[in-house]
């Protein structure tokens, strides 16, 4: 506990206070007061990792009527199922850069599977990494595969301990197909639901790796998020603005802050009710 | 059951559905498949311009052995494991302790401390980012490994903490209370009633410790530098810099880095699900 309060605690209380500062990480830090956060509001480059964010944020969200579909294509009993539940999840398992990696394969001009697919369509070759307009969705596609397997593997769950005789009785009333779905079986899975919603919003707003690995923020920086914003802005060759890096940071937290207090209430609540 | 059970479906749909189950699973691991037949390219293929045709031969061993050879990533996969193994022992001893306390006693702050590991396990790594930095180069642990094994072990016991705590609820109170009657010291209710019964959480968490802290790319970047303490995950991304458009040696070493917790994942299937739903059931 000694080493969560020094490792985690007290940095989220010095971010605060560096943010506040203007540093350079190594020299003496000067007191700017909001300046920071001043220079954010005229910052461009801030504009277009928020708005990148909020992107994510919403497409991200696909992850979970993606898993879900795939968990209600995969709930069945037939030879060998449990295999092809297994490698449905694969994606998951494996490390954020490697699947970059993957990606950054798959769209490569000239020689990846998408771009080659693309051509063949459309007759035009697009490098989805080196286009300002397809950037951003082409790493949240990236960063959709795992996240939609770990739905997916959630509602799994869910649908195994749907309660049959409600679905049966249902069943003999005549519902069918989404109706059944949307009245018998969602309110079942509420709670494979919610904790699928908040990992996939966190998961959005701490989205770096992929975008570090796949484009590093760019081209002219159109892909970056705040998260990488502020690790370009702190600790890079772009330099050691510390003070700026932080004051990123504490909006980042502050638009999580939102979702963890929503979190933090429905398990209050539950707390009481148990 | 729902949806209807294949066997009662129509005819055409139980011709279709085992049709249709491989070739969705081909699509959906389509990116993944690519890069495994590539990293068994030949480089005269690549040079050839043939990128998705069969590959003229298998050069799986030469690529494979080129990566290990040329690059220094079984060093980087060493440090990867100096990482992941303490950190995985630390956290898990760590919040089987802390998860006890706090499901078995009712104490003053408990339920705020319950609440600081939860918050504490969704803050964006960056706002720790810049005092996290300082207080390991003032440590003079600065790229080191030690340095990453304390933060990971740090962070992760608030999850672990969470995770065991629920797990502890969920037993029969009934069993510490006999225990207590019987007049056995807290210490050895631990050690001998509640630990034994721990043991599929203590696999789970192991399992998801390990995988977190093995895919961990961004405080590799963040704390380590050099190459000597370099984990795998960074490893790799600066190889990536070396390799331009070498993909057969760059798709060879993404396959050689997911491996163990791919590995990990495939022995231990039951707990790591079980430990990654936890909670999308109940409540």
């Amino acid at each position: 506990m000694v080493m969560f309060t020094v490792y985690v605690l007290l940095p989220i209380l010095q971010s605060i206070r560096i943010s506040l500062y203007d540093w350079d990480g190594l020299g003496a830090m000067r007191w700017v007061g909001f300046g920071n956060y001043a220079e954010l509001l005229s910052d461009d480059a801030f504009y277009v990792s928020l708005k990148n964010n909020l992107l994510w944020l919403a497409l991200y969200l696909l992850a979970i009527p993606f898993g879900l579909a795939t968990a209600l294509f995969l709930n069945q009993t037939v030879f060998g199922i449990r295999l092809y539940k297994s490698l449905f999840f694969f994606p998951f398992v494996i490390s954020q850069v490697v699947v970059g990696l993957i990606f950054t394969w798959f769209y490569a001009p000239d020689f990846g599977l998408l771009s080659a697919l693309i051509k063949t369509l459309t007759g035009a070759d697009i490098a989805v990494l080196a286009d300002e307009r397809f950037v951003t969705f082409g790493i949240i596609a990236a960063g959709l595969w795992p996240q939609a397997a770990y739905c997916m593997i959630l509602y799994l769950t869910g649908l195994n301990t749907l309660n049959p005789e409600q679905v049966e009785a249902a069943r003999m009333d005549g519902a069918r197909g989404l109706a059944m779905l949307w009245h018998i079986v969602l309110p079942q899975l509420r709670p494979a639901t919610f904790i699928a919603l908040v990992v996939t919003v966190i998961g959005a707003l701490r989205s770096f790796d992929l975008v570090s690995i796949m484009t590093a923020g760019g081209p002219y920086g159109s892909s970056r998020v705040l998260s990488y914003y502020m690790f370009e802005q702190a600790l890079s060759e772009y330099g050691f603005r510390m003070g700026y890096g932080a004051a990123i940071a504490v909006v980042l937290f502050a638009i999580m802050m939102i979702f963890i207090s929503l979190f933090l209430v429905r398990l209050l609540s539950r707390e009481r009710g148990a | 059951m729902f949806p209807t059970p294949i066997q009662k479906a129509p005819p055409w749909v139980r011709m279709a559905y085992p049709l249709l189950l491989p070739i969705a699973l081909i699509v959906w691991l389509l990116p993944l498949i690519g890069v495994a037949v590539t990293s068994v390219r030949p480089v005269a293929d690549l040079a050839a311009g043939n990128y998705f045709g069969l590959p003229s031969g298998f050069a799986g061993v030469e690529n494979y052995t080129a990566v290990f050879r040329d690059s220094p990533i079984g060093l980087y996969i060493l440090n990867s494991f100096k990482v992941t193994v303490p950190t995985v022992i630390g956290a898990v001893a760590l919040s089987c302790l802390s998860g006890f306390a706090l499901a078995v006693y009712r104490f003053r702050g408990g339920t705020v401390l319950f609440f600081l590991f939860v918050a504490g396990n969704f803050i964006p790594f960056q706002i720790l980012m810049v005092p996290v930095r300082d207080l390991t180069l003032s440590m003079g642990l600065y790229d080191t490994v030690t340095g990453l094994v304390l933060f990971h072990v740090a962070f992760q016991t608030g999850f672990c903490t969470l995770f065991m705590r629920n797990f502890i609820v969920g037993l029969p109170f009934a069993l510490i209370e006999a225990a207590r009657v019987e007049g056995v010291s807290e210490w050895r209710i631990f050690r001998f009633v509640v630990l034994p019964l721990m043991r599929p959480a203590i696999a789970a968490l192991s399992v998801l410790i390990f995988t977190f802290v093995w895919n961990d790319y961004f405080w590799a970047t963040v704390l380590v530098q050099g190459q000597q303490a370099m984990p795998v995950t960074a490893g790799l991304y600066s190889l990536n810099g070396q390799w331009v458009a070498a993909w057969h040696l760059v798709s060879a070493g993404s396959l050689v880095a997911a491996l163990p917790p791919v590995a990990m994942f495939f022995l231990m299937q039951r707990h790591f699900i079980a430990g990654l739903t936890l909670g999308a059931t109940k409540g």
